[in-house]
C-alpha cells in the first residue's frame, strides 16, 4: 500500500531535530563557517538529542532500532540546518553503523556501547583517499596479513575528528581477499599519523584531516566482521542514503530561502516572484526536491525491509547530488548579486552542495 | 499510515493480465495503427471492453454508495469511527495506464470507457446524473466518453471559451452553439457508439470563469456535427476531432452539478472548479501514460545496447561510467522520480486528501521526462532509433502529447508555482 505519512514517533523525532536545526544550527552556521569551527556546545546539544543511541537496540545499550529510513528523516532535518554541523554530529554514525551492520557479535558488544554514552564519542572513520579516481571497491590503502596481524599502509582524506579519536575505522584493500575491508584501530598507535587540517570549498566549520598509515599493525581480530569481513556495499548503501537526505534538506533550505526572498524583493514595480522566469524556477525546485525525497525514502524503505536496494540508493544519490547543486545554484541566481554576498546563506549552501557529488560520487559510490 | 512503498496486492494480481494485453493486442499493432490513422484498433477495443465494463460498474457503484453516505462523490469516505478509508482505485489506474501505454499510448487512448467525461460526472454530477449517464458504460457494446473544453481560440486559457449555452424557457432545454476542437474520442463517443460528451460552455461569456458550466451531450443529438478528424505527430491511433454545435438542444437536467449552479445569475466559480477537480484525477493518468512510453523506450534502448555489451552497472564510481551509461542512469533516475511523484498524487486522492499540487507536479515532471527520455533514446540508438523499422521514433512522437494536453507543461508549472508562492492568478499570470 502506498502511503507517505510519518508515524507519530517519526513526527516527534523530526520535530525535535527540526527545532535543533532552527534554533541552534541556523543561528551559528555563518559564524562557525567564518571561524572554521563549530562551537563545542552546539555538537553537545545535538548529541544530547540521543539520535544515535535511538538507532541502536537495547542489546547494545541503545533504546531503539536501526532504521535507514529514520536516519534519512533525521539527516534531512539536519541538512536543513547546516551541513558542517550535521556532518560532525553524524560522523560517529560512520563508525557505529558499519559495526552494527557488519561487526561480529564480540565487536558489537565491545564497541557499540561507546556510542550510547552521554558524551560525544571520540571516533573517526577513514574511507576517502586523496586521489582523483577514487574507487571504494579498489582502495589504494592496503592491508597485508602477517600471522595474526594486519599491516596497513596508505593515505586517507576527509577524516572528521581525527586528532581526538581513540577509535578509528580504517578501510583498506585486503590483498588476501582482493576486497575492501575495514579495521578497528585504537589510537594513537605507531605509524598512524594525523596530518594537517584540510581546507575545503564549503563546510569550513567541519574539521577534517589527512591520515597517513605507515605499517600500522592491527590485530586480526579487529578486522570488522572477523573472518567473514564486511560487505562494503551494505555500508555504502546506508551512508549514501544519509548523505542524499542531507542533500534534500540542504536543497529545501535554499529553495525556501529563495522563495521568501522572491516574494519580498521588488523589481520593475512588483515582487520578482510575480515573474514566471523566477516563479517557474521555484516550481521546478519544489518538484525536484519532492521527487528526490521520494527516491531516498523508497530506497531506505527497501533497505529496512532487507531488499536489495543498491541500485535504488545509487540512483537516489545521483539525483540528490544533482538536485542539491541545481537548487542551490538557482537560489543564488534568484537572489542575484545579493546571493553572491556572504551576508546571505545561499552562497555557502551552493559551496556545500558542490561537495555532495564528491562525497557521494567518490566516498560512497 | 507509515511510509510504505509496497505495491498493493490487487495491483500485483492484475499486472500479469495487463502486461499480456499490452503485448498481445497493443504493441503488436503499434506500427499498423501509426500508419493507418483513423482506423480503429478493434483487437484492443474488443478485448478490453468486458474488463472496462466491470471496472465502470464497480466505480459507479462505489460512487453512488458514497454520494448516498456523504452527499457527494469522492474517492474515499469517512467511516463512523472518523478514520479515513483508503481506497486504491487511483493507484490501480496508474499502474494499469502505465502498462497499457507501455503497450501503445495511442491505442490506450482508444480505451472504451467513460474516461474524462466519467471523471467530470464523478466529480460534480448528482447521483441521478451518474446513474443516467454512466450506466451505459457497464453494458452492451463498447462506448466512449469524451470531454470538450478546448476551442480554436481558447486552449490554455479555458476561461476564454465561447461555446454558448442558452436556456429555452419554452421547452426547458439548453441550446448549445459553438465549436470545440481537439476532442479526444469525440467521434467514437458521438458517432461510432452510444457514448457521451461533456461539453464546457458558458452561460454568459462576460462572466468568464463564473459563467462556465459542464453539460452532457449524448450521441445522436441533432445539431452536433463532427467537422474534422486531425492528422497528428503521434498517438495516431487516437481519435481527435472538431465538433460544431448548431442549436443543439439538450434536456435541462444535462447540466452537471447541483441545481443552484444552473442559473446564470449564480456568479459562482463552482463550475470552473469542477473542471479543475477532474484534473486532479486525470493529470496523474496522463503522467502514468507518459511514463509507460518512457519505460518502453528505455527498456528497448537498454536491451539493444546490452546486445552490444553496454550495460547499466548496479553502482559504480563515476569515472568508470561511459557517457552512454551515464545517460542510461540519468534516464532511469528521471523515470523513477516522475513515477514516485505520480504514485504519490494518486495515493493522496485515494486517501481522500487534496492532491491538486501533487497532480500538477507529477504531470510537469512526467511530461518533461518522457520527452527527454524518448528523444535521448532515438539519439543513442542512431539509425535504429530514427528508423521506422523500430518503434523508438514513434514513441518519441507519441511522448510529446503528454507535455501538451491536460494542461501544458508550462500551465502545470504555473499551477505549482502559484501554490507554493500562495499567489492568485492575478499575481502570477
Ligand atoms: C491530441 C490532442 C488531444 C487533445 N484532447 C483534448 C480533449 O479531449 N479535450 C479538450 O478539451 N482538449 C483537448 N486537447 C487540447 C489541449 O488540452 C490543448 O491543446 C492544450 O491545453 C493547449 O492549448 P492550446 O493548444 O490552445 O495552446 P495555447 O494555449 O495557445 O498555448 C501555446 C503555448 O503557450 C503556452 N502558454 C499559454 N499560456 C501560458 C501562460 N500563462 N504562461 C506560460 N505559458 C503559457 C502554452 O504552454 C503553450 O506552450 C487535445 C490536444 C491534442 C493535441
Amino acid at each position: 500500500m502506498y502511503t507517505f505519512d510519518l508515524t507519530d514517533e517519526q513526527r516527534m523525532l523530526t520535530d525535535m531535530v527540526r527545532r535543533y536545526s532552527d534554533r541552534i544550527l541556523r543561528q551559528v552556521y555563518r559564524e562557525a563557517e567564518e571561524a572554521r569551527e563549530i562551537p563545542r556546545e552546539v555538537i553537545e546539544q545535538g548529541w544530547e538529542l540521543g539520535l544515535l543511541p535511538a538507532s541502536l537496540p537495547e542489546d547494545y545499550g541503545g533504546f531503539g532500532e536501526y532504521s535507514v529510513l529514520n536516519g534519512a528523516l533525521i539527516a534531512e532535518e539536519l541538512g536543513y540546518g547546516d551541513m558542517a554541523a550535521s556532518m560532525e554530529l553524524l560522523a560517529p554514525n560512520l563508525v557505529a553503523s558499519p559495526i552494527y551492520l557488519c561487526g561480529t557479535e564480540a565487536q558489537k558488544q565491545t564497541f557499540l556501547p561507546l556510542f550510547t554514552d552521554v558524551v560525544y564519542p571520540k571516533v573517526a572513520s577513514a574511507l576517502l583517499e586523496p586521489v582523483v579516481l577514487f574507487d571504494p571497491y579498489h582502495l589504494r590503502a592496503t592491508a597485508r596479513r602477517e600471522g595474526d596481524v594486519y599491516i596497513l599502509n596508505g593515505e586517507k582524506a576527509m577524516v572528521i575528528n581525527a586528532p581526538e579519536a581513540e577509535l578509528f575505522l580504517i578501510y583498506a584493500h585486503d590483498e588476501e581477499t582482493d576486497s575492501t575491508q575495514a579495521f578497528l584501530v585504537q589510537g594513537p598507535t605507531t605509524g598512524l599519523h594525523v596530518g594537517d587540517r584540510e581546507k575545503w570549498m564549503g563546510f569550513n566549520a567541519l574539521k577534517t584531516y589527512r591520515l597517513r598509515l605507515e605499517d600500522v599493525r592491527v590485530p586480526a581480530a579487529n578486522r570488522l566482521g572477523g573472518d567473514a569481513g564486511i560487505d562494503i556495499q551494505r555500508i555504502l548503501n546506508s551512508s549514501r542514503i544519509a548523505l542524499s537526505a542531507l542533500g534534500v534538506g540542504l536543497a529545501k533550505a535554499a529553495y525556501e530561502y529563495a522563495r521568501e526572498y522572491a516574494k519580498e524583493r521588488e523589481a520593475f514595480g512588483e515582487p520578482i516572484a510575480h515573474r514566471q522566469a523566477i516563479a517557474f524556477m521555484l516550481a521546478e525546485m519544489a518538484i525536484d526536491i519532492d521527487a528526490t525525497r521520494l527516491m531516498v525514502w523508497e530506497a531506505a524503505w527497501k533497505l529496512d525491509k532487507g531488499q536489495n536496494a543498491t541500485h535504488d540508493a545509487y540512483l537516489a544519490a545521483r539525483y540528490a547530488a544533482d538536485v542539491a547543486l541545481k537548487v542551490t545554484d538557482g537560489a543564488v541566481q534568484i537572489l542575484g548579486g545579493h546571493g553572491y554576498i556572504r551576508e546571505h546563506p545561499v552562497e555557502l549552501w551552493l559551496r556545500n552542495a558542490r561537495s555532495l557529488s564528491t562525497l557521494l560520487g567518490a566516498v560512497t559510490i | 499510515m507509515p511510509i510504505d512503498f509496497e505495491v498493493p496486492e490487487e495491483i500485483k494480481n492484475q499486472s500479469n493480465l495487463t502486461q499480456m494485453v499490452a503485448e498481445q493486442v497493443m504493441r503488436k499493432y503499434s506500427r499498423y495503427y501509426d500508419e493507418h490513422e483513423h482506423e480503429r484498433p478493434w483487437e484492443y477495443i474488443n478485448f478490453i471492453w468486458p474488463f472496462m465494463k466491470s471496472m465502470e460498474a464497480a466505480s459507479l457503484k462505489r460512487s453512488l454508495r458514497q454520494s448516498q453516505s456523504n452527499g457527494h462523490g469522492g474517492p474515499s469516505s469517512t467511516h463512523g469511527n472518523g478514520k479515513k478509508k483508503v481506497g486504491s482505485f487511483q493507484v490501480s489506474m496508474i499502474h494499469f495506464i502505465e502498462t497499457l501505454s507501455w503497450g501503445d499510448a495511442g491505442i490506450y487512448l482508444c480505451t472504451p470507457s467513460s474516461a474524462l467525461a466519467g471523471a467530470a460526472i464523478q466529480a460534480v454530477g448528482t447521483p441521478d446524473q451518474k446513474e443516467r449517464f454512466l450506466d451505459r458504460f457497464t453494458q452492451g457494446d463498447p462506448k466512449w466518453g469524451a470531454m470538450a473544453m478546448t476551442e480554436p481560440h481558447a486552449g490554455s486559457d479555458t476561461s476564454a471559451i465561447r461555446t454558448r449555452a442558452r436556456l429555452d424557457p419554452e421547452t426547458n432545454e439548453w441550446v448549445l452553439n459553438g465549436e470545440k476542437i481537439f476532442v479526444t474520442n469525440g467521434k467514437l463517443a458521438l458517432e461510432e457508439s452510444d457514448g457521451i460528451l461533456v461539453v464546457w460552455a458558458t452561460l454568459d461569456p462576460e462572466l468568464g470563469r463564473a459563467g462556465m458550466r459542464p453539460f452532457v451531450v449524448e450521441a445522436g443529438t441533432p445539431g452536433v456535427t463532427i467537422t474534422k478528424q486531425e492528422h497528428k505527430l503521434g498517438i495516431r491511433a487516437s481519435d481527435t476531432v472538431s465538433i460544431v454545435f448548431e442549436d443543439a438542444r439538450i434536456p435541462y437536467d444535462n447540466i452537471l452539478g447541483d441545481p443552484e449552479l444552473k442559473k446564470a445569475e449564480t456568479k459562482t466559480e463552482k463550475g470552473f472548479k469542477g473542471a479543475m477537480k477532474t484534473f486532479d484525477a486525470s493529470r496523474p493518468w496522463v503522467a502514468a501514460s507518459a511514463l509507460g512510453i518512457a519505460r518502453a523506450a528505455l527498456e528497448f534502448t537498454r536491451d539493444t545496447l546490452a546486445e552490444e555489451g553496454i550495460t547499466i552497472p548496479e553502482a559504480a564510481p563515476y569515472h568508470q561510467l561511459s557517457a552512454i551509461q551515464q545517460d542510461l542512469l540519468q534516464m532511469e533516475a528521471d523515470l523513477k522520480a516522475a513515477w514516485l511523484l505520480t504514485i504519490r498524487a494518486a495515493a493522496l486522492m485515494d486517501a481522500g486528501e487534496s492532491n491538486s499540487l501533487e497532480a500538477s507536479m507529477a504531470k510537469v515532471k512526467a511530461g518533461k521526462v518522457v520527452t527527454t527520455i524518448t528523444q535521448k533514446c532515438v539519439e543513442l540508438l542512431g539509425p535504429l532509433g530514427y528508423s521506422r523499422e523500430f518503434l523508438v521514433e514513434k514513441w518519441m512522437r507519441d511522448a510529446k502529447i503528454n507535455d501538451i494536453f491536460e494542461g501544458t507543461g508550462q500551465i502545470n508549472t504555473l499551477i505549482v508555482a502559484r501554490r507554493i508562492l500562495g499567489y492568485t492568478r492575478r499575481e502570477l499570470k
